[in-house]
C-alpha cells in the first residue's frame, strides 16, 4: 500500500457558496427552514403574533399567554412522542401506529387510580405520583407487547401496532367500566397547566425534563448506538454480541413509557377523559415529526433533535394557522399543503436534482 | 479510433469532493478480445465502469463507439444498453422471482401486450445458442448463481451487445462454474464481442484474458498484451511496488506454535443447527490452522459453530482447559474469540455508521451497555487502527459503505484486533479485495501467530492457505474427511483429499 495520501486536503477558507451548500445538506435544514420560514411569515404578517403577555387564569394565578406559551405549550405531547418514535424507527425499520390509542389507555388508568372508581371526585383517591407510576408501567407493558410482535414474531411494525390502534381506545374504556370520570381536583391539573405561582405552563418543564433524560441516555449510554446498529445490519450487529431483538424490544418499551407521560400531560389539561377523541390522529404528527427531523423512516441512523424540531415545526404551523381563524374543518387540509412542500423538499430525489440544477446554472455561467 | 476498436475512452477524469477518483484515463477495447481491467480496490475500476455505463457523469473526457462518428454521450445505463454497451454485475440484478425468459426480456417490449410464447420461443433459442443450461420458463430462483449470471449475460447478447462489462463475475462461483462462464465467454469472444473482465482472480486474467489495462490510483499505468506481461510484474504494477516475501515469515512463526501446550480452545463433537456432522477441533496458542473444501462445504458453518453465530446443538467446547458454554457470539467474544465473517456485507459491516463506531463497536459491547466510551478514546483506538491497518479512509468520521472493499474489510479485521482476541477467526477475509490487501493480511495472520495469538484462517484460494496455516482440516459434504499437516500440506494432497481419493 502506498502511505501517503493522494487527498489533498482542504483548507478552511470556504467560499460563502460552499457554507450555504453545506448548510442545505445538513440534517437539520429542513426543519430549521421551515421553523425560520414560519417565524418570517408571522413576523411580516402580524409581529403580535409573538406577543407575551402576564394574565391571571381563572385561578387567580398570573401565567404567561400568546402564542409562542401556546406553541410550545401544545406541543409537549408530540415532542414526547416523537421521540420515542424515532428510537422505534431506528432499531425497526417501521414505526408504531399505535401511540394515540396507547396515550387513551395510560390516561384511563391513571384517571382510574385517581378516582378510585368514583364518577367524579374533589380530591384524590391514590398518590398522584403511584398513578402515574402505574400508567407508565401499563403502558411499558403494551409497548412490551408491540416490542415482541415485532421484534421475535418479525411482523412488520404498522401491522403489528394495528391490533392496539384498533384495540387501544375500547381497552381504554374498559378500565374505568365505560364511564367518563372528571377529576376536580386542582392538583391533578397541575401537569397539564399550571402550578400556581409558575407562569410557565407546566408540560413545557415534563418536556424539558424528558429531553434532558434522553441527552444523558444516549451521552451515559450505548443506546444511541446499538440502536442505529441493530437498525442499519441487525446480522452483523448479532455477530458482534448485541441482541438485536432485545433491543427493538428495548425501543418499543422506551416508547410505551414517552407515551405515558404524554398521555398523562393530555389528561391532566382536562382532568378528563374522551376515549375516542384523545389524542387522535396524533400518531401520524408523531411519524411526521420523526420525517421532518430528516430521519430515514425505514431505520438506522437516527438524529433526535430533528425529531422533536420537526414536532415543534409541526405545531408552529398549526398554531399559525388557527391565529388567522382557519376553521378547524380545514385544517389538515392547510396543514397538508405546507407538509407536502417540506417532504418533498427534504426527499432525497429533489435534493440531489436541486444540487445538480445549482451545478449546471454555475457552470453555465462560467461559460457565459 | 483505432482500427478494430470497437470502443475508446479517451482523457476520462472524474472528480468526487476532495477525491481525484480517475486522472486523464484512456481505454481501448478491441471487438472479439477479453481486456482485464486490473487494479487495486480503490485504483478507479468501478469509477471508470459507472461512467462508460452512465451510473456516474464523467468530468472530463470522451466516448467513442464503432459505428458512431461523434462521441458518443450516455447519461444513464438505459442509454448506455442502447448504443450496445451491457454490464453484468457481480450481484445479480434480475428478479428472481420471474422465470427466465421474463428476466430476459423485461423491460425491453415494445407496446402493451407481451407476446408470451415468442418470448418464450426466443429466449429457448438463445439459451441454447449459448449453451445454458436453463429453461425459458424455469422461475430464475431456481437456478445456481452461475447460471443466474449467465441467463443475465444472454440478455445483454439478446440486446445485440458490443460492448460487455462483467463485473466480478466469478466471485461467488465455484470452479465449474467458472470454467462454464469461461466457456460462455469463449464463444461470444468468437461473435466478436468486446468483453471488459474486471476481478481479483489473477488465475482466471491468466485464463481468459487477451490484454490487460492496470490503474493505479486513479491513473492508467499502461496496458498490457498478456504474453508479455509475467504475473509478478502484474502484481507490481497494480501495487507500485515489489511484493514482499510471505514465506519467510511463516518460517519464523512454525516455530512459536507448542503442540503439546494445553489447547487454546478444544472442540469435541460440535454441531449446530446449520447442518454440518459433529466435528472434533483444536487450536493452540501461535497457530494458525484453517478448514478448506469447496463452496458448501461446511467450512463457515464449523467457525460459525465454534464462534457461536449458529445454534449450537451439541458438543463441548474447552477454554484453556476449561469447560465452557458458547450460546451466543457473547459468549465466545467473552472467552477471547474474535470472527470476521465470511459476508462483508450482510454480516460485516454496520452500512451507514462511521468507521469509528464501526472499529470500536466489538470492544464497546463487551465493555457493557452503561459504559460508553468517550469520543476522544473512540477516536483514538479509530485513529491508531487506521494507521496501523492503512485504512485509506478521508476521516474516522467516514461512513463505512463509502469505503472500497478492501478498506471495509481492514476496518471488521481493526474491530477485532481492538478486542485483543485470543483466538480470531477470519472467515474468507481475503474475498473480494485487491492483491496488495490480500497480502497485507496474510502477513498480518502470520505476525498475530508470531505474538501468541491464535489464528484460523479460510480462503477459497489454496495458495492463501498453504502461505498461512500449519495445518489444514478438510471438509466435503459437511463433514470433515481429513487433517493435512507437515509434508502432506501441498496442493496435490489438498486436492485428493478434498476430492475423496485416500491415496494419490
Amino acid at each position: 500500500m502506498t502511505t501517503e495520501t493522494k487527498t489533498p486536503v482542504k483548507k478552511k477558507s470556504r467560499s460563502v457558496g460552499e457554507v450555504l451548500k453545506n448548510m442545505t445538506r445538513h440534517q437539520l435544514f429542513i426543519p430549521v427552514a421551515a421553523l425560520v420560514l414560519l417565524v418570517l411569515f408571522n413576523l411580516i404578517a402580524d409581529p403580535s403574533f409573538f406577543a407575551v403577555s402576564l394574565k391571571e387564569n381563572s385561578l387567580g394565578n398570573p401565567v404567561l399567554s400568546g402564542n409562542i406559551i401556546s406553541v410550545l405549550d401544545n406541543a409537549s405531547e408530540l415532542v414526547l412522542l416523537a421521540i420515542g418514535m424515532t428510537l422505534v424507527t431506528a432499531s425497526s425499520g417501521g414505526q408504531d401506529i399505535s401511540v394515540g390509542a396507547a396515550m387513551a389507555i395510560a390516561g384511563s388508568v391513571i384517571i382510574r387510580l385517581v378516582c378510585g372508581g368514583r364518577v367524579s371526585v374533589d380530591t384524590m383517591q391514590t398518590s398522584l405520583i403511584l398513578a402515574v407510576l402505574a400508567g407508565i408501567g401499563v403502558s411499558m407493558l403494551f409497548g412490551a407487547f408491540n416490542g415482541v410482535l415485532v421484534a421475535y414474531l418479525k411482523i412488520q411494525p404498522m401491522v403489528a401496532t394495528l391490533i392496539l390502534f384498533t384495540a387501544g381506545r375500547s381497552i381504554a374504556a374498559w378500565i374505568n367500566n365505560n364511564q367518563l370520570p372528571i377529576v376536580n381536583d386542582q392538583v391533578f391539573k397541575y401537569a397539564g397547566t399550571f402550578i400556581p405561582g409558575i407562569p410557565i405552563p407546566t408540560p413545557v418543564f415534563i418536556t424539558i425534563l424528558v429531553i434532558l433524560a434522553f441527552w444523558l441516555a444516549l451521552k451515559f449510554t450505548n443506546l444511541g448506538l446499538y440502536t442505529q446498529s441493530v437498525g442499519i445490519n441487525a446480522n452483523a450487529s448479532r455477530l458482534n454480541g448485541l441482541d438485536p431483538k432485545m433491543i427493538k424490544l428495548l425501543t418499543y418499551v422506551i416508547l410505551g413509557a414517552c407515551v405515558a407521560v404524554a398521555g398523562f400531560i393530555r389528561v391532566s389539561r382536562s382532568g378528563s377523559i374522551n376515549y375516542s377523541r384523545i389524542a387522535e390522529n396524533i400518531e401520524m404528527d408523531a411519524i411526521l415529526a420523526v420525517a421532518l427531523g430528516g430521519n430515514a423512516l425505514g431505520g438506522g441512523k437516527f438524529n433526535i433533535y430533528g425529531s422533536i424540531l420537526g414536532a415543534y415545526v409541526i405545531q408552529f404551523l398549526t398554531t399559525t394557522l388557527f391565529k388567522y381563524n382557519v376553521p378547524s374543518t380545514a385544517l389538515p387540509a392547510y396543514k397538508a399543503v405546507v407538509i407536502i412542500l417540506l417532504v418533498v423538499l427534504s426527499a432525497p430525489v429533489v435534493r440531489e436534482k436541486m444540487s445538480h440544477i445549482k451545478k449546471s446554472s454555475k457552470r453555465a455561467k462560467e461559460v457565459a | 479510433m483505432q482500427e478494430g476498436a470497437v470502443l475508446e475512452l479517451r482523457g476520462i477524469s472524474k472528480f468526487f469532493p476532495g477525491v481525484k477518483a480517475l486522472q486523464n484515463v484512456d481505454f481501448t477495447l478491441r471487438a472479439g478480445e477479453v481486456h482485464a481491467l486490473m487494479g487495486e480496490n480503490g485504483a478507479g475500476k468501478s469509477t471508470l465502469i459507472k461512467c462508460l455505463t452512465g451510473v456516474y457523469p464523467k468530468d472530463e473526457g470522451e466516448i467513442y463507439m464503432a459505428g458512431h462518428d461523434k462521441p458518443v454521450t450516455i447519461r444513464s445505463p438505459q442509454d448506455a444498453q442502447n448504443i450496445g454497451i451491457s454490464t453484468v454485475y457481480q450481484e445479480i440484478t434480475l428478479c428472481p422471482n420471474l422465470t427466465v425468459a421474463e428476466n430476459m426480456y423485461i423491460g425491453r417490449t415494445k407496446g402493451n401486450l407481451t407476446r408470451w410464447k415468442r418470448m418464450n420461443k426466443g429466449a429457448g433459442k438463445i439459451l441454447k445458442d449459448l449453451g445454458i443450461p436453463a429453461a425459458p420458463g424455469q422461475q430464475l430462483s431456481s437456478c445456481s448463481i452461475a447460471v443466474q449470471q449467465m441467463v443475465a449475460i444472454a440478455r445483454a447478447v439478446d440486446m445485440d451487445c458490443k460492448v460487455l462489462i462483467l463485473d466480478e463475475p466469478t466471485s461467488s462461483l465455484d470452479e465449474s462454474e467458472v470454467a462454464k462462464l469461461f466457456k460462455l465467454m469463449r464463444d461470444l469472444k468468437a461473435r466478436g464481442v468486446g468483453i471488459i473482465f474486471v476481478t481479483h482472480f489473477l488465475d482466471q486474467v491468466y485464463e481468459i484474458s487477451d490484454r490487460i489495462t492496470v490503474l493505479r490510483d486513479g491513473q492508467l499505468v499502461g496496458e498490457y498484451v498478456i504474453e508479455d506481461m509475467p504475473r509478478v510484474q502484474l502484481v507490481s504494477k497494480m501495487l507500485g511496488k515489489e511484493l514482499g516475501d510471505i514465506s519467510d515469515i511463516k518460517k519464523a512463526s512454525d516455530k512459536a506454535a507448542d503442540m503439546t501446550s494445553v489447547p487454546v480452545l478444544e472442540a469435541e463433537q460440535l454441531a449446530s443447527a446449520a447442518g454440518i456432522k459433529p466435528f472434533d477441533f483444536s487450536i493452540h496458542k501461535g497457530e494458525v490452522n484453517g478448514f478448506t473444501g469447496l463452496l458448501g462445504s461446511g467450512r463457515s458453518e464449523c467457525v460459525r459453530a465454534i464462534f457461536g453465530a449458529d445454534r449450537v446443538s451439541g458438543g463441548t467446547v474447552k477454554v484453556n482447559g476449561k469447560s465452557v458454554k458458547i450460546r451466543k457470539p457473547l459468549d465466545a467474544m467473552k472467552q477471547g474469540i474474535g470472527y470476521l465473517p465470511e459476508d462483508r456485507k450482510l454480516d460485516g459491516i454496520i452500512g451507514d455508521l462511521s468507521v469509528r463506531d464501526n472499529i470500536i463497536l466489538a470492544l464497546q459491547v463487551m465493555k457493557g451497555f452503561f459504559r460508553p466510551f468517550s469520543r476522544a478514546q473512540a477516536e483514538a483506538f479509530a485513529d491508531e487502527y487506521i494507521k496501523k491497518l492503512e485504512i485509506k479512509t478521508a476521516s474516522s468520521d467516514t461512513p463505512i459503505n463509502s469505503l472500497s472493499g478492501g478498506n471495509q474489510q481492514k476496518c471488521i479485521v481493526a474491530r477485532w484486533l481492538l478486542t485483543d482476541p485470543v483466538y480470531l477467526i477470519l472467515d474468507e477475509p481475503t474475498r473480494g479485495i485487491d492483491v496488495g490487501t490480500k497480502t497485507e493480511i496474510q502477513k498480518l495472520v502470520l505476525e498475530l501467530a508470531g505474538e501468541g495469538k491464535s489464528v484460523t484462517f479460510i480462503s477459497s484460494e489454496t495458495d492463501e492457505m498453504l502461505n498461512t496455516c500449519s495445518r489444514l482440516i478438510v471438509m466435503r459434504d459437511r463433514k470433515v474427511v481429513g487433517e493435512l499437516k507437515g509434508e502432506d500440506l501441498n496442493q496435490d494432497m489438498i486436492m485428493s483429499t478434498i476430492a475423496g481419493g485416500e491415496a494419490q
